[in-house]
């Protein structure tokens, strides 16, 4: 069916948990009100971080034939927002809230030839696309890249079901991934889904884009969390408000200011819908952009950012900005 | 969805619509270079297509503010554009401009569903659409096969598509209903026979040495104009799931074997039937009368189609009281005869499929499931 994006909460239940990879853990949710989960879908959830709620995606992996359960996966990142690693002190018979499946990266049927592309723990919304053109006897191409062997969820499963059409890079085994042998497998009647770093996603964005194929046959999800840097403790200031804050590791711009009483203006807190813009007054250090809202000179000429996912690095010290907001 | 089977349907009054199944949604001729705006199973859809003729199928609500995108227009190759804020999409219904920014959101999308040209009609898919296969149209060949002819119009009924269904399936309700026209006190009196496959219902009666009723007097007359006597009579009713009814009727003079299977003798017409659900409570009802005689004349196909226009429109004002009465009269059931057997074959098909989706015992009237 079409995408339906309509968000209803309901309880989850956790079922199952085990390790699936180094830093990955996989957890088997039970719905208090079951929905479908068609492939590509999400769910959102709150997860207790410091004794406060904060709102998570992660993308639905599989789902039991009954409609009850649904898997996901987790990466645990050290230095990152902070849910991961809430998510991994999680056990069985813990409760949360969860939504039923939303979907904003519908897979389409009908197409003659399709291209997936996993990065690392990216691989979950993409195993499920992958399942179901297999049924459905797409000609299809499944690219799954990773660090290292050892970081690869689900990666014997995958090569016993999709055999050929599977195709494993692994960057500490000198067989890093050359975009260009992905886009070999593209011609003007393919779509290529993907998920996985920004740096992977960016280049192949930049390298579609530079060709006569169609943008729209490239599909893509992001949730915001990936950057093209280690993320690292920044300053904010907003002088018009008289608001300065530090910006943690495990917190986004949005809302470490938030944090501070501030009111501020974001929607889709994932890079892509522009509301969180914020203009910028002064800047001591670089920013890692890691919206997909601005395009690349909008990204180079630094007077804006999307401040619901993107950071600073610092050159020397600590890096800081001076911003405008709406 | 747990598929607990909480009690037979085949009587339910408001029956549900199976969205697992090909709909026509339009004739061919209504889907072209501007959009057009249709409810289907509930479902506003913008219909057009695209600079080759290919048919589209969209959501009829912009990502962004949902306006209607029928009120919009075709742009390039084989785009829409959002009438509000001009956001345009394609016939996937992906996004491919948005205004004010140098970027399209990854996430905007309408939903596009799948669209098919077939027998004069564009037919929709509104359900899972990795099971949307062409080869499960409903065969409705006399639409516009070389050996046939004709044309017919569309009703907007005011009833629940499964009434027109009913209606269909059970013709004893012309000797009342169409008195002047085709019914008549044997159509009553002649036993019938009902049988059933898969997917299939069928429904046969023959009346075999009666006087002709005036519509097919007319018709025999326009290929036989010297014959007065006795007709043979048959009605074979075609029910394919899930709303599409052919109905094989004729009549030939008396005795010259059109039971056994010659026909040479008789005149030949189809009525194409399909109705697809536009509420729960209204539908689209799509007809044709086709014929395989005379397919010369224009004269013909007007009169046929004028005459069974006044015929139908008989079945319009009896299946909108019928609605009216059972939505006064919440507390009465359904009950049945033995000439409803149709019907009840095709009530018990829909409740395969409706157990099948998962969605048997979700009311209509509370909307689209949520997945």
């Amino acid at each position: 069916m079409a995408a339906t994006n309509v968000e209803v909460w309901q309880r989850g239940e956790v079922v199952g948990v085990s390790d699936v990879a180094e830093k990955i853990k996989k957890f088997v949710i039970r719905q208090s009100n079951p929905a479908k989960a068609q492939a590509g879908s999400h769910i959102d959830l709150m997860v207790t971080i410091n004794g406060e709620k904060v709102r998570r995606s992660y993308s639905v992996v599989k789902q039991s034939e009954d409609l009850r359960d649904l898997e996901i996966a987790v990466f645990e990142v050290r230095n990152s927002r902070g849910g991961s690693i809430a998510m991994h002190n999680l056990s069985v018979g813990d409760e949360l809230d969860i939504t039923q499946p939303i979907q904003n990266f519908p897979l389409r049927f009908g197409a003659k030839r399709y291209v997936l592309l996993a990065g690392g723990i990216g691989v979950t919304a993409i195993v499920e696309m992958a399942r179901q053109l297999l049924q459905h006897g797409a000609d299809y191409k499944f690219f799954y890249v990773a660090r290292s062997k050892k970081a690869m969820a689900f990666a014997d499963e995958l090569k016993s079901v999709h055999g050929d059409n599977l195709v494993i890079h692994i960057d500490d085994e000198d067989n890093r991934l050359e975009v260009g042998e992905v886009m070999k497998h593209v011609d003007k009647t393919t779509e290529l889904y993907m998920c996985g770093p920004i740096r992977l996603m960016d280049e192949v964005r930049r390298t579609f884009a530079s060709t006569d194929l169609d943008v729209t046959n490239l599909r893509y999800e992001t949730f915001g969390a990936s950057g093209w840097f280690e993320p690292e403790v920044f300053t904010v200031r907003v002088p018009e408000r008289g608001v300065e804050v530090s910006v943690g590791k495990n917190q986004t711009i949005v809302e470490a200011l938030e944090a501070s009483g501030l009111d501020v203006m974001a929607d889709c807190r994932k890079g892509e819908c522009g509301l969180c813009e914020a203009r910028i007054i002064d800047l001591n250090g670089k920013i890692d952009h890691r919206d997909v809202f601005y395009s690349a000179h909008q990204k180079s000429d630094n007077e804006k950012i999307a401040c619901c996912v993107s950071r600073l690095v610092a050159d020397n010290g600590t890096a800081s900005i001076d911003l405008a907001l709406s | 969805m747990p598929a607990t089977n909480l009690g037979s349907t085949t009587t339910t009054k408001i029956t549900n619509f199976p969205l697992n199944a090909w709909y026509v949604a339009a004739w061919d001729h209504e889907v072209t270079r501007t959009p057009l705006a249709r409810r289907i199973c509930d479902r506003p859809l913008a219909l057009y297509r695209t600079e080759d003729g290919q048919p589209v199928a969209l959501a009829d609500a912009c990502w962004h503010r949902l306006a209607p995108l029928s009120l919009g227009k075709v742009v390039g190759r084989d785009g829409i554009q959002c009438p509000y804020h001009g956001i345009v999409y394609n016939s996937a219904g992906r996004c491919v401009s948005m205004p004010a920014q140098e970027t399209i959101n990854p996430s905007a999308t309408v939903p596009s569903f799948p669209a098919v040209s077939r027998y004069r009609f564009i037919w929709v898919w509104l359900g899972d659409p990795a099971l949307a296969n062409p080869d499960l149209i409903p065969d409705m060949h006399q639409m516009d096969h070389p050996d046939w002819a004709g044309d017919g119009k569309t009703i907007h009924a005011e009833c629940n598509y499964q009434l027109i269904v009913d209606n269909l399936m059970d013709l004893t309700h012309e000797e009342f209903v169409h008195g002047s026209s085709i019914g008549q006190a044997e159509l009553s009196e002649a036993d019938f026979i009902t049988t059933h496959g898969e997917n299939t219902v069928t429904v046969t009666r023959w009346m075999r040495n009666i006087d002709p009723p005036p519509f097919w007097k007319k018709n025999l007359a326009d290929k036989f104009p010297d014959y007065t006597g006795k007709v043979d009579r048959w009605q074979i009713i075609h029910f394919e799931a899930p709303s599409t009814v052919c109905i094989d009727v004729g009549v030939a003079k008396a005795g010259t074997g059109a039971p056994e299977g010659d026909r040479s003798q008789g005149v030949n017409g189809y009525v194409m039937n399909s109705m697809t659900p536009e509420t729960d409570r209204t539908a689209h009802y799509f007809w044709s009368f086709q014929r395989n005689y005379r397919l010369e004349s224009q004269l013909i196909t007007t009169q046929l189609r004028e005459g069974v226009t006044r015929v139908f429109g008989e079945d319009e004002v009896m299946l909108r009281a019928q609605q009216e009465a059972i939505d006064a009269n919440p507390d009465y059931e359904f009950y049945n005869l033995n000439i409803d057997a149709g019907g009840m074959w095709v009530r018990r098909l829909l409740e395969k499929a409706l157990l099948a989706e998962g969605r048997l015992n979700t009311r209509p009237e509370a909307g689209w499931p949520a997945e």
